[in-house]
C-alpha cells in the first residue's frame, strides 16, 4: 500500500500575535517572576556573605593595629609586660593540625570508600554510617574530656599528641560522608569500564571511583580542616596551651584558639588586643590554607575534562 | 589471535528473575557473532556472562559452563583474568573523566601495575590506530581529557582502550546505539577490520547493522536463544516462526 505524496502544501499556522492584551500580560507577568526570583538569589548571596565580611572587617579593625613582625616572631611576655607576639601558638596549631590531618584524613576517606564501594547494604556499613553521625553530634568540649580521660590520664601529661587525637576525631565523620555522598555521584558506567578492563575491585575503587570524586573529597577534608581548626574546647584538656617554645610531640602545645581564649578573657587591655590580632591571623591563615589546596589541587586539569 | 567461545546450559538470574534460560551455543574464532532480539530478552545478560561482569551485581547469579578455547571462565579461572582476556565496550561511551586520552588507553596497563614508558607509547599509539583513532587526536594525547571528545571519537577511545590489553575476544554491547550515523559507519568498518584479529560478540537492536558485520546470528526471545545460524540463513530462511516475526518486524 502506497500513500499518494501531498500535492498542497501543509497549512501553517497563523503566527501569533503578540499584541493582544493577554499575551502582553503574560509577557510581563513572566518578566516579573523572572526579576523577583533573580532578585531573591542576589539577596540570598548577600545575606550569606555579609556576616562574613563583617566578621573580617572587624577582625582587621581591631586586630591589624596590633599585628607587627614581633607577633609572628615572639612568645608571649610574662603578666604585666607589653609586646610579645603568639609565634609559639602559630606553630603550635600547624603542628596540631598537621597531626589531626594526617589521622584524621586517611581514616575519614578510608572510611567514606569502604562505606560506598564495598559496604552496600551490609550490617557494619550501616553501623559505620551511624557511628560517624552520632559522633558529628558530639560537642566538642566532650570529645576534649573523652581524650583526655583516654590518652592524657594515662600518659599522666598533656600532649600535642592528645590535641591531634581529638581534632582528628572530629575530622572523621564529616570527612567519611562527603567521601561517601561524592563516591555515590560516580557514575556506576565508569566503575564498570575499569572492572571490564580485569582491574581488581579494590584497585578500581582507589584509582578510578576516589580519582574521578576527588575534588569534592577535597572540599569535604578542606571543610573538616577548616571547622577544627579553630576549635578550643578540645584542646583545653589534651593540647593544653604552652607560654613557651614547644614542637615537642609529647608536651603540652601552644595553640592560637587556646591563646585567643586565655587573653581574650584576661584583664589587660594589651591582651585583648593581642585576641584580636590572634583572632585575625588564625581566619588568615585558614583561608590561605584553603586557597592553596585548592590551587593545588586544580593544578594538572585536563581541558575538557568534566 | 581471537578464540571461540563454547556456552553449555547457561542460566542466569537477576534476584529471583530468570533472565537467561538454559543458553547452548558455540561462538568461533575470528568472527564477529551478533545477538538480535527485543529489549530485555537477555542479550546484554548473556554477553556480560562471557566476561564474568554478570557478576558484579549483588543480586546476580549465573550457573552453567562458559568454555574460553579449553578454559572453563568460571571453574579455573578468575573473574579479574577473564576480563583481561575478554575485553568488553559498553553501549554508552564511558571514557575515566579524569585520565588524558593517552591515561584512558594505557589505563588497563597502567591499573594493572605496568609501568614501562617505552611499551606503554607503543601500546598506545598501535590501540589508537586500530580503532581509527590515532590521526584525530595523536596532538592532543595527554593534554586532553578522554571526556573532551565527541560522542563517537569516545566510544572509538572505548575500543582502543579496550584493545590495548590485547585481548582475545572483544563483546561490544550495542556499541553504536548512542552515536550518530556516521560515528555508526566508523564503528562498524572497524568492526569488520578487527575481527581477523579478534573473535567478536556485538549486541545489537539494529539488524542491518547485524546483517552488515556478522557472519552469524543468534536470536534471543524471553531469555531464550530461540536460533543460532548464519547471519544468511537468519535474515533470509530462519528455521523458527518467532525469529520471521521479528526480523520481518512483525513484533519487538
Amino acid at each position: 500500500m502506497s500513500t499518494k505524496p501531498t500535492t498542497t502544501p501543509p497549512e501553517f499556522r497563523k503566527p501569533t500575535d503578540f499584541n493582544t492584551r493577554r499575551m502582553r500580560f503574560d509577557q510581563l507577568r513572566r518578566t516579573v517572576v523572572n526579576q523577583v526570583i533573580g532578585g531573591l538569589a542576589v539577596l540570598s548571596t548577600i545575606v550569606v556573605i555579609t556576616p562574613l565580611l563583617l566578621i573580617l572587617g572587624y577582625l582587621i579593625y581591631k586586630g591589624a593595629s596590633s599585628l607587627n613582625f614581633a607577633f609572628f616572631t615572639q612568645i608571649p611576655k610574662p603578666v604585666g609586660e607589653d609586646g610579645g607576639g603568639m609565634a609559639n601558638s602559630i606553630v603550635g596549631s600547624g603542628v596540631i593540625l598537621a597531626l589531626a590531618s594526617l589521622m584524621g584524613i586517611p581514616i575519614g576517606i578510608a572510611a567514606g570508600v569502604y562505606l560506598a564501594e564495598f559496604g552496600r547494604g551490609k550490617a557494619l556499613a550501616t553501623a559505620v554510617g551511624f557511628t560517624a553521625d552520632v559522633l558529628n553530634g558530639v560537642p566538642s568540649i566532650v570529645m576534649g574530656i573523652a581524650i583526655y580521660a583516654l590518652i592524657v590520664k594515662p600518659q599522666q601529661h598533656f600532649s600535642a599528641f592528645a590535641g591531634g587525637v581529638a581534632l582528628a576525631i572530629m575530622m572523621v565523620p564529616t570527612i567519611t560522608r562527603t567521601t561517601e555522598s561524592m563516591l555515590a555521584t560516580v557514575p556506576h558506567a565508569i566503575r564498570e569500564a575499569a572492572l571490564g578492563l580485569g582491574v581488581p575491585k579494590w584497585r578500581t575503587a582507589i584509582s578510578v571511583s576516589l580519582r574521578t570524586a576527588s575534588p569534592g573529597i577535597i572540599t569535604g577534608c578542606m571543610l573538616a580542616f577548616a571547622r577544627v581548626a579553630g576549635e578550643t574546647a578540645p584542646l583545653l584538656f589534651t593540647a593544653f596551651g604552652n607560654q613557651y617554645w614547644s614542637v615537642n610531640l609529647m608536651q603540652p602545645i601552644a595553640a592560637l584558639p587556646l591563646q585567643i581564649y586565655i587573653y581574650a578573657t584576661g584583664p589587660y587591655d594589651e591582651w585583648h588586643r593581642l585576641a584580636w590580632a590572634g583572632s585575625l591571623v588564625l581566619i588568615v591563615l585558614i583561608m590561605v590554607s584553603v586557597t592553596l589546596v585548592r590551587v593545588f589541587a586544580n593544578r594538572g586539569q585536563l581541558k575538557g575534562g568534566s | 589471535m581471537g578464540v571461540g567461545i563454547t556456552v553449555e546450559h547457561l542460566n542466569a538470574w537477576y534476584g529471583t528473575t530468570h533472565t537467561l534460560q538454559d543458553i547452548d551455543v558455540h561462538i568461533p574464532a575470528n568472527h564477529a557473532t551478533a545477538l538480535i532480539g527485543p529489549s530485555g530478552c537477555g542479550k546484554s545478560t548473556f554477553v556480560r556472562c562471557l566476561n564474568r561482569m554478570h557478576e558484579t551485581n549483588p543480586i546476580a547469579r549465573a550457573t552453567g559452563v562458559v568454555k574460553l578455547g579449553d578454559l572453563d571462565i568460571y571453574k579455573n579461572a578468575s573473574a579479574v583474568e577473564i576480563r583481561r582476556r575478554i575485553g568488553m565496550v559498553f553501549q554508552r561511551p564511558n571514557p575515566f573523566p579524569t585520565m588524558s586520552i593517552y591515561d584512558n588507553v594505557a589505563s588497563g596497563l597502567k591499573l594493572n601495575g605496568f609501568r614501562d614508558r617505552r611499551t606503554l607509547d607503543e601500546v598506545v599509539e598501535r590501540s589508537l590506530k586500530s580503532s581509527a583513532l590515532w590521526e584525530e587526536v595523536k596532538d592532543d594525547l595527554k593534554k586532553k581529557s578522554g571526556a573532551s571528545l565527541s560522542g563517537g571519537q569516545q566510544q572509538r577511545l572505548c575500543i582502543a582502550r579496550a584493545l590495548a590489553v590485547d585481548p582475545e575476544v572483544l563483546l561490544m554491547d550495542e556499541p553504536a546505539s548512542a552515536l550518530d550515523p556516521v560515528s555508526t559507519s566508523k564503528i562498524e568498518d572497524l568492526i569488520f577490520q578487527l575481527k581477523s584479529q579478534y573473535t567478536i560478540v556485538i549486541v545489537t537492536h539494529n539488524m542491518q547493522q547485524a546483517a552488515r558485520v556478522a557472519e552469524n546470528t543468534g536470536f534471543f526471545l524471553n531469555g531464550k536463544m530461540v536460533e543460532f545460524d548464519s547471519t544468511h540463513k537468519i535474515f533470509t530462511n530462519p528455521r523458527d516462526k518467532r525469529t520471521e516475526d521479528y526480523i520481518t518486524g512483525r513484533f519487538g
